[in-house]
């Protein structure tokens, strides 16, 4: 007796795959551990606000990074671009609304990445990250050079951001509008990438990423894919910077530099890329500890740090997620479809 | 009756006894402990530390605490964090520190909305003290020395033309000014200027240093930062034979930074550098601290200028404590340090009463071998120099004090 | 008197030739390279002052223990990301140096180290025509040294024939016998000893404190990207191209001379991907 024909869209590895971008019931937790932290932990909301944009940003270098497979040392270029964009409007008096100065700092970086994108994206590897690396210290460079623009090494200091929605001023010595804001445009920004990486075009990229060989093959617009999420990883990118330019009322060129490119590469990759929450994890764990080693010591901090780091690199295969998905692989039959 | 005695004595002696506790002021001091100025933070950190040693009976009945926070780079950020949890958190009484400009200047109106004195210990930006009416600076203006030294050159050196090579960054254009400005007041011509390179890493000057000599100047003026800038400057300046060529190497006494020159051995010798401090400067305070350096920190350490920025930092903080009793509230504590005077182991100082900046002696020294190591001998002092940025107006310095 | 830049190029070639091997024998993106720099410049520069060595046995001395020290971290973590991601190697390298500059900051203190050349390098000296600092004819000399004695090493050796076959296809050169294992450690241990080397000799112009180790990895990365990975003659090269044109640029056209070295880069890079010698991959 041969059991009933089992219909090709009711088969477990169907149905695992379409239902990959439903939302599941863990994923409120970042959020509201987020917002648990506002109530409970309010006089460290410059710590956390701080934190909330670096994930915003790791989350940029995800799409691009962890989804398109482009390594990049750049990224601080985009994030530069939005906060200079919003310091110089704010600064000369020419545009300081919080919230379309955003729009505006994500279409000036993705512009930069849209051009930076068609040039730099025909190559690969040690080239490709070489170039994208330059390709931001020239930005560096060049804000350097325009000091009369933009304060050179001070910086644009006192940028008098307009209250968010006309009410909501930005209190620096007690950040919660800027913490709650800042929340707000993360949730935006995350639910964006996510659509974007489980839709269509989101798939085609992960098919690029694994098999680029292949996704020729199959008559896939390789390259356009390649440089349309570069510019929209830019874009993101841009908002992180604007927002940071906005919350702390302050740009200098550390927006732009290798430090912030590197801090935020390391931060994804310990976080696990790929996985949309890596950049949540890494980022927590990265900052965290460095806020609270550097307290206790305030000399040798560093080497806590890179230890954690060695761990990981040494013990995970792709960050602390990949630690966290190795545990519930083994905890889990094998039957289950992963 | 005995009872009675008890119980009126008793709480007398309890409330003695607590007043008599002492009454703790903490101070936040914000410094980067890690990174690149992990060795300026270590010298102020050192300075503060041994005005408390030194002077521990003008501190009682009171007790400095110091609490430290690593800012960990030049960027502006994590200097705003460590600022705003300094006060949000650790409540602090007094904020101190700062040794990369662009930090204060980011902490600024953490510091205006925090309503607290805010010490300046290193950060030499000009318009710096304009941006938050807390800050007063124990330290200095990049115009003290550059101003001083284009006078200086053209009065004591007689020198007529100059050639001017700077990093290229707002205290290495800020020196630039200065010195240009009286320089050219005094009837000297600065024939080039020469950005060299950034704050970062320490670029190879000897392209830089080829030009200038090219171009045959009386003077060829350096601003670098302090620490490996400096001895790489030195090092080309010998190794290009500039000194034979008659070109002499002046600039502020960053260059020639006490940490840094007996390292420098004999090719420091002939630089003339203008300064508010040096180690041998001979003065009684100074050799009082200088010793006492020594015998702390080891025989072959030396303070230097921002050494002094933060010994002079926290004899103002416990002048503040002193005259407020403990109880540091904000205004009262930048009345008490208006105008006031201070016999520094640079000399006397006193903050100014307008600006909160210091006012002080700039030393023309030139450097000489003298039983065996670098000595740096004065031949030249202008007394009671005041940061003529904010004197006169020029540039960013124009703005009004906030 | 591009001299000085020439010297410079040397010192980014010493460092630079062993990260270059690395990555393209190893495939391993080990950004640590700097700080094994920076610690053969702090065994140089201690050696010299705590012992009283000579500048030229302290360079010894310097080479020997980054070798070694560099062949027991390979033997015993390297060796495990082999298989790993580059970001997993980025990821490790980039801890074990924020170690190492933690750990000497903690020990030897974060201020920069003097090290103080022999008297018969230092000032000037007269070839002929003009006079030349000493110190920068030295390190050419040493530089074409080393430049000769390596080419001579991977041309005429079997250890370079091994090293190279295993550059341009390791599956094949494993096949025909040759113990990779070893001939890993043996490349890691020299290059990080060319490195120390690097650390030593650039001092007198780079300085050396904690923060050497990541305050110049751009230029090295920048010199094994342009030059070819795995390709010695092509670091030289690339290494001497940077530092004169450092040099020249920074000479004539001070303002925003650093600049010119990232358009230059981009610029090579996009008109050759591979570097200037190094061979087209698919």
């Amino acid at each position: 007796m041969t059991p009933p024909a089992v219909d090709w869209i009711d088969h477990p590895a169907a149905v695992a795959l379409a239902g990959r971008h439903r939302v599941r019931a863990w994923e409120v937790i970042p959020w509201l551990l987020a917002l648990g932290f506002y109530f409970a932990f309010p006089k460290y909301l410059g710590f956390g606000t701080e934190l909330l944009i670096t994930i915003l940003f790791a989350l940029s270098l995800d799409l691009v990074l962890g989804y398109a497979g482009i390594v990049t040392l750049g990224q601080a270029a985009f994030f530069g671009a939005g906060a200079y964009t919003v310091g110089m409007l704010a600064k000369r008096g020419i545009w300081n609304e919080p919230i379309t100065g955003l729009i505006l700092a994500a279409a000036v970086a993705a512009a930069i990445g849209l051009g930076s994108g068609l040039v730099l994206l025909r190559t690969g590897g040690l080239t490709l990250l070489m170039l994208t690396l330059c390709t931001m210290a020239l930005l560096e460079e060049a804000a350097n050079l325009a000091h009369d623009y933009t304060g050179g090494f001070d910086g644009l200091d006192s940028l008098p951001i307009a209250p968010l929605l006309g009410r909501f001023e930005f209190n620096p010595l007690y950040p919660t509008t800027q913490y709650l804001y800042v929340l707000a445009v993360l949730f935006v920004c995350f639910v964006f990438v996510r659509t974007l990486v489980y839709s269509p075009f989101g798939q085609s990229l992960t098919g690029i990423r694994e098999n680029t060989l292949r996704m020729h093959a199959v008559g896939a617009p390789v390259r356009w894919r390649l440089v349309l999420a570069y510019a929209l990883s830019a874009a993101i990118a841009g908002v992180a910077g604007g927002i940071w330019a906005q919350a702390n009322a302050y740009v200098n060129l550390g927006t732009l530099g290798l430090d912030r490119a590197a801090t935020v590469l390391i931060i994804l990759v310990l976080g696990g890329y790929g996985r949309l929450y890596g950049a949540f994890v890494g980022a927590v764990a990265y900052m965290a500890l460095a806020h609270f080693l550097s307290k206790i010591y305030p000399t040798a901090w560093q080497l806590g740090l890179g230890l954690l780091l060695v761990v990981i690199a040494l013990f995970a295969r792709n960050g602390i997620l990949g630690l966290t998905e190795a545990a519930a692989r083994w905890r889990r039959a094998p039957r289950a479809i992963s | 009756m005995l009872k009675r005695l008890v119980t009126i004595v008793l709480p007398l002696v309890v409330l003695g006894v607590g007043s008599a506790q002492a009454q703790e002021v903490k101070v936040g001091v914000a410094l980067p402990y890690t990174g690149i100025g992990a060795e300026f933070a270590q010298l102020v950190d050192r300075g503060m530390e041994l005005y408390l040693k030194l002077n521990a009976d003008k501190v009682k009945p009171y007790k400095i605490t110091l609490i430290r926070r690593d800012v960990k780079d030049p960027s502006g950020a994590n200097a705003k964090i460590a600022v705003q949890e300094l006060l949000t958190q650790d409540n602090v009484d007094v904020l101190a520190g700062w040794i990369y400009s662009p930090n204060a200047i980011a902490s600024a109106p953490i510091v205006t909305a925090g309503k607290k004195l805010a010490v300046i210990m290193n950060a030499g930006t000009a318009h710096i003290t304009n941006l938050s009416p807390y800050y007063v600076r124990t330290s200095f203006s990049m115009w003290h020395a550059g101003y001083s030294l284009g006078e200086a050159s053209a009065k004591i050196l007689k020198a007529k033309t100059a050639v001017v090579g700077y990093t290229d960054f707002p205290p290495g254009k800020d020196s630039l000014a200065a010195f240009k400005r009286s320089f050219e007041a005094n009837g000297g011509k600065v024939i080039d200027e020469i950005p060299m390179g950034g704050a970062g890493a320490v670029p190879d000057f000897t392209p830089f240093f080829q030009r200038a000599k090219d171009k045959k100047p009386d003077l060829f003026f350096v601003f670098v930062p302090a620490g490996d800038h400096a001895a790489a400057v030195v090092k080309t300046y010998a190794a290009l034979g500039m000194r034979e060529a008659g070109i002499r190497l002046i600039g502020p006494g960053d260059i020639t930074q006490d940490t840094k020159l007996q390292a420098m051995g004999a090719a420091a010798v002939g630089l003339i550098t203008m300064h508010h401090y040096h180690a041998d400067l001979d003065n009684p305070e100074n050799k009082r601290f200088v010793e006492a350096w020594k015998k702390e920190y080891g025989p072959n350490t030396t303070p230097d200028f921002m050494a002094v920025g933060g010994y002079d930092g926290m004899a103002a903080i416990v002048h503040v404590t002193q005259v407020l009793k403990g109880k540091i509230e904000a205004d009262a504590a930048l009345e008490a340090l208006k105008g006031w005077k201070f016999a520094s182991p640079r000399g006397p100082i006193m903050i100014d009463p307008v600006t909160r900046d210091i006012v002080m002696n700039e030393y023309l020294s030139e450097a000489v071998m003298k039983d065996g190591r670098v000595y740096q001998k004065v031949i030249g002092q202008i007394d009671g120099v005041k940061d003529a940025c904010k004197e006169q107006k020029i540039g960013p310095c124009a703005t009004a004090a906030k | 008197m591009l001299l000085g830049g020439v010297a410079a190029g040397m010192v980014l070639f010493i460092v630079s030739v062993g990260l270059s091997v690395t990555m393209g024998l190893m495939g391993f993106v080990n950004l640590a390279h700097g700080g094994f720099a920076m610690l053969g410049g702090y065994a140089i520069a201690l050696a010299m002052r705590q012992w009283g060595l000579g500048f030229v046995p302290a360079l010894g001395f310097g080479f020997v223990v980054i070798a070694v020290l560099s062949a027991v971290l390979e033997r015993l973590l390297y060796s495990r990301l082999y298989r790993a991601t580059e970001l997993d190697q980025v990821l490790f390298s980039i801890g074990l140096v924020f170690m190492m500059i933690a750990s000497v900051t903690v020990l030897v203190g974060p201020e920069n180290q003097p090290l103080a050349l022999p008297s018969y390098l230092r000032g000037q000296i007269n070839l002929g025509i003009t006079q030349y600092r000493t110190y920068s004819v030295f390190l050419i000399v040493v530089g074409i040294l080393i430049i000769i004695g390596l080419w001579l090493t991977f041309e005429r050796t079997r250890a370079g024939a091994q090293i190279r076959a295993a550059v341009d296809n390791r599956r094949m050169a494993e096949s025909l016998g040759i113990n990779i294992g070893r001939l890993f450690t043996v490349t890691f241990a020299f290059g990080s000893g060319m490195a120390a080397l690097g650390g030593g000799l650039g001092a007198e112009f780079l300085g050396l404190d904690p923060q050497y180790a990541l305050k110049y990895l751009v230029y090295f990365l920048i010199v094994v990207a342009v030059g070819g990975l795995g390709r010695v003659t092509g670091v030289f090269y690339a290494a001497l191209l940077i530092g004169v044109l450092d040099f020249a640029l920074k000479k004539y056209v001070p303002s925003g001379g650093t600049a010119f070295i990232y358009a230059l880069t981009i610029l090579l890079l996009l008109w050759r991907p591979q570097g200037l010698f190094g061979t087209k991959s698919t």
